[in-house]
């Protein structure tokens, strides 16, 4: 008989799935999850940010399940989400209480509490350590004893020392205009399906589970020439901030009876990008606007290019597609744009069938007309 | 760390809030409603939005049925099936008349459905109007405002440039004379199931987050000029090689031996249960 | 004139910013042109009344920057009005403020009742749809849903507007600019609309291609009766089409009356600037 792909598919899917199961296991090795935990922080820290899902444990789980493939691991993870019930939100994060791990400021050299490097690739030479082929883990003990050594002769502070914010310094010298505190409360777009025009929190979460690929190529075109938007980057911060919830039973909300329930790493950015306003005389001046882009862990060169496409889409009036939200929203995230394009492999052949008969229609009454 | 699945996957409270969008797309016919849709553990584009449907609505007495494209067998309805049973434990069927729920992809079965089942339709691309119209926005304005110049103006270009309309299947559908409707991509052929159906029949777009329904015994229409009436796939001559059957949406294939064109049922289960008739008729006679 | 004029408008208002202290009071205000300086408010149209009657060609004269095509958007409700009223004599019309009716009710009104031919084709046309497709997208609108009936119509309004019905099913970004006109033109008739929009409909194009659209206006005019308000700059335009003309300064009518007596005869200081220019 024929092509029928579609006969005996329970037999060929458990076929198929025992196949990737071998696949996975066939070099008959296993990777512990503690393992990945511990040294694989760049995809456990993008898988977090593009699932909206701050587990670093579950995130290492998805990847070792996922052979390591980044839009797997955070479909897994996405889907988890889906199965747990939402009874809490957190009280208002406050970035300037961050554990600051790394800050630095690309508009200002002396900032207010100085650049903190941190660890960063920005200056490596990106050039491959054949030595990590046989990583021993008697060498690797011996570092870590060195640089413990090293850091005891670095004088440290007496207390924990918060880091102003860069652009606190720029406001109180009148460069950005000083808004009133907005407390509406965020609209949530895992319970709210997005509506357009969208509001910025939906913007902002949408961009901030965006696909890092996606944001950042996006935010480059941005840059590059698709869109009006050039900023300068006033302040990349990376730390631990602190998660707080709010007594459940209690009406009254104070801060004392609030319940500390963890903390996060996060990569906050604030870009500033000069534009034209008209003042109080009716004359043009320039002034700051801010971008902002914030995920989880550490993904720089997303929260930049978030931040770049934040101050884009508070621009509508623009004609550039980074600057359409619906463009730009609908079209960065992993598990949407992977699953349909991915669907494209499923059969279509009703669809196609109709197809053909409508192009065979067309072609007898073409030949009818002729003749 | 190990946890078990909650039954339907989903948590109470997501799938209250599916329902809701459901009862609202019941209340008015053929208008997309905005739900808040759920990643699920199958992909968008895969029937995510059929199967959260299918998921909120189902009961521990149901049996489902699930095809793709016509087949129980598929290899995406045997996985979808086995998603909802392993969270479930219902019975599963592939006969029609058996099902209480049916998710199906592309096609709506040959045997006519009844008030006591539930048809769940994926969707991938539920605005009619995109085609016209890239922005959201945009078109919700224009359902908003009974707009549909445009989707009429596609259907009279096609007759101006190829004498006739050309659209294949997802012909775009009138809903109780007020909102144009995506049918999901079934064939023209099954445009008709949809008008006075007895059963109630949900379609359900994931990755676009929309619900939207046609209740029982609405009026549906396939849009179409007075002078150009709507037509359906033709397979004038033509019948299912397995078992005889007419009037059915067929699928062409190629016979490997003769390398001729042959046709056979799309509805697999249809297939079988003519054959079945067939034998048991044939049994009837000889024993008589 | 006896009739009852089938379009009103009074006291259109149009302003682009929020005013401030020192423009908000129309009679007080003081502007530079239309512009208040200490706020950057444009008053784009103020305080604009007019009769159209039946058949009757109004003509609307003024620089650019006068207000003349935010008028215009205003009663084609392609902008909203800041303020002001506008009433349309048909039946089911008559009495309701038309700024105020819905999204739905004002499309009513631009299928059935109106026609517009923008200056820029682009804005009027679809300039993928082919030419037919373009004028029937106007006759699905107000819900005929023959195609034969459409087709035959269109032929009909493209013969008009001499169009070559060769060329009927291409598109109009093939077109000349006075073609592509003379499509928009065939377009905005195709529902016999009582009343038509021409906005700087031969700005733009060649003086030969000019004198012939002026031409099939004014046949229009002549065969079809329709009421029409005709904005140019150009006196010339306004000439030869316009029965009766108002002249607009800075947002506020400043002169109007019939077409011959506003040019031979201008009372208004810039009127006569215009006037005499032409000359």
């Amino acid at each position: 008989m024929g092509y029928v792909p579609v006969k005996g598919g329970t037999e060929a899917i458990d076929a198929s799935i025992k196949r990737l199961k071998y696949e996975r296991l066939k070099g008959n090795e296993t990777i512990e999850i503690q393992t990945i935990m511990s040294t694989m922080r760049g995809m456990i820290d993008q898988v977090m940010s593009e699932s909206s899902l701050y587990s670093p444990f579950l995130a290492a789980l998805a990847i070792k399940q996922a052979e390591g493939s980044m839009e797997e691991a955070v479909f897994l993870m996405r889907a988890h989400r889906s199965t747990l019930p939402r009874p809490y939100y957190s009280k208002t994060v406050e970035p300037e209480t961050m554990l600051v791990e790394r800050r630095i400021s690309a508009s200002f050299k002396d900032i207010p509490g100085g650049q903190l490097l941190g660890a960063t690739y920005d200056y490596t030479h990106r050039l491959l350590d054949f030595d990590l082929i046989n990583e021993s883990s008697e060498s690797i003990q011996r570092w870590l004893q060195n640089y413990q050594t090293e850091l005891q002769q670095v004088d440290a502070f007496d207390e924990v020392k918060y880091f102003p914010k860069v652009v606190d310094y720029l406001r109180d010298e009148g460069l950005f205009e000083n808004h009133q505190e907005d407390n509406t409360v965020p609209k949530d777009i895992t319970k709210q399906s997005l509506q357009f025009p969208s509001t910025r929190s939906e913007r902002l979460q949408v961009m901030t589970r965006g696909q890092t690929g996606a944001v950042t190529s996006l935010g480059y075109a941005s840059l590059r020439g698709y869109g009006q938007v050039h900023p300068t980057v006033g302040e990349v911060r990376v730390g631990a901030v602190p998660i707080y919830v709010g007594h459940p039973n209690e009406m009254e909300q104070n801060t004392e009876d609030e319940f500390y329930i963890g903390e996060i790493t996060v990569t906050e950015v604030e870009s500033f990008v000069p534009t034209q306003v008209k003042n109080a005389n009716n004359e043009y001046e320039l002034q700051f606007e801010i971008g902002y882009g914030i995920c989880y862990g550490q993904n720089e060169t997303k929260a930049i290019a978030m931040s770049i496409l934040d101050q884009c889409l508070e621009h509508p009036e623009s004609n550039f597609p980074t600057h359409d939200e619906e463009f730009v929203l609908l079209h960065i995230d992993s598990v949407e744009s992977t699953g349909f394009i991915s669907h494209l492999k499923l059969p279509h052949y009703v669809t196609f069938q109709s197809k053909l008969d409508s192009v065979r229609q067309v072609k007898k009454e073409v030949q009818e007309v002729e003749n | 760390m190990k946890t078990d699945t909650h039954f339907a996957f989903f948590d109470e409270g997501s799938k209250k809030e599916i329902r809701r969008a459901i009862i609202k797309a019941v209340a008015i016919p053929g208008y997309q409603v905005p739900f808040a849709s759920r990643e699920m553990p199958i992909a968008r584009g895969w029937g995510t939005g059929g199967l959260q449907i299918t998921l909120s609505i189902i009961g521990k007495s149901d049996v489902l049925k699930v095809i793709d494209q016509g087949a129980d067998e598929s290899v995406n309805a045997v996985s979808i099936k086995k998603l909802v049973h392993d969270t479930t434990g219902v019975e599963l069927t592939e006969q029609t008349e058996e099902a209480s729920l049916i998710q199906s992809r592309h096609r709506i079965p040959e045997v006519a459905l009844t008030k006591d089942q539930i048809i769940v339709l994926q969707v991938p691309m539920p605005e009619p109007l995109r085609p016209v119209e890239a922005s959201e926005l945009k078109t919700k304005t224009m359902h908003a405002e009974n707009d549909y110049s445009g989707a009429w103006l596609m259907l009279f270009e096609q007759i101006m440039k190829y004498g006739k309309t050309a659209t294949a299947a997802d012909h775009p559908v009138y809903v109780n004379d007020r909102y144009v409707m995506a049918p999901s991509p079934i064939p023209r052929f099954d445009n008709s199931k949809l008008h006075e159906s007895e059963a109630l029949i949900l379609l359900g777009a994931g990755r676009e987050k929309k619900i939207y329904a046609v209740p029982p015994y609405t009026n549906v229409e396939s849009l179409a000029f007075d002078d150009y009436p709507f037509t359906v796939e033709a397979f004038e001559d033509k019948h299912c090689h397995i078992c005889n059957s007419t009037d059915v949406f067929l699928d062409e294939l190629i016979d490997p031996q003769t390398g001729e064109t042959i046709h056979q049922c799309n509805d697999t289960s249809f297939c079988m249960d003519q054959l079945n008739k067939k034998v048991e008729e044939e049994a009837q006679k000889s024993y008589v | 004139m006896y009739e009852e004029p089938i379009l009103q408008v009074r006291n259109l208002q149009k302003q682009f910013g929020t005013g401030c202290i020192e423009c908000r009071q129309k009679e007080t205000r003081k502007l530079v042109k239309n512009f208040c300086k200490s706020c950057g408010t444009l008053y784009a149209c103020q305080d604009i009344s007019f009769d159209l009657y039946p058949g009757e060609v109004l003509g609307i004269v003024g620089e650019s920057g006068s207000g003349k095509s935010t008028m215009m958007q205003c009663l084609y409700f392609d902008s909203d009005v800041s303020s002001g009223e506008a009433y349309i004599h048909t039946p089911d019309l008559a009495g309701k403020n038309i700024f105020e009716m819905s999204a739905q009710q004002k499309r009513f009104i631009r299928n059935y009742v109106y026609g517009m031919v923008y200056q820029n084709p682009v804005q009027g046309l679809k300039m993928n749809f082919s030419s037919v497709g373009n004028i029937a997208e106007k006759l699905i609108a107000a819900g005929n849903k023959h195609v034969g009936q459409m087709e035959a119509t269109s032929k009909k309004l493209l013969e008009n507007v001499h169009i070559p019905l060769h060329r009927m099913k291409e598109e109009p970004r093939n077109f000349s600019g006075g073609m592509q006109q003379r499509v928009q033109i065939a377009k905005a008739l195709s529902n016999n609309p009582p009343i038509l929009f021409l906005d700087e409909v031969t700005t733009g194009l060649d003086l030969s291609v000019q004198a012939n659209v002026l031409d099939l206006i004014k046949g229009i005019q002549r065969d079809l009766g329709i009421s029409m308000i005709v904005v140019s700059h150009d006196l010339a335009v306004i000439r030869m089409l316009a029965d009766r003309t108002i002249v607009l300064l800075n947002g506020k009518i400043i002169e109007e009356g019939l077409t011959d007596q506003v040019l031979e005869d201008p009372q208004h200081e810039y009127t006569q600037q215009l006037v005499y220019s032409l000359l």
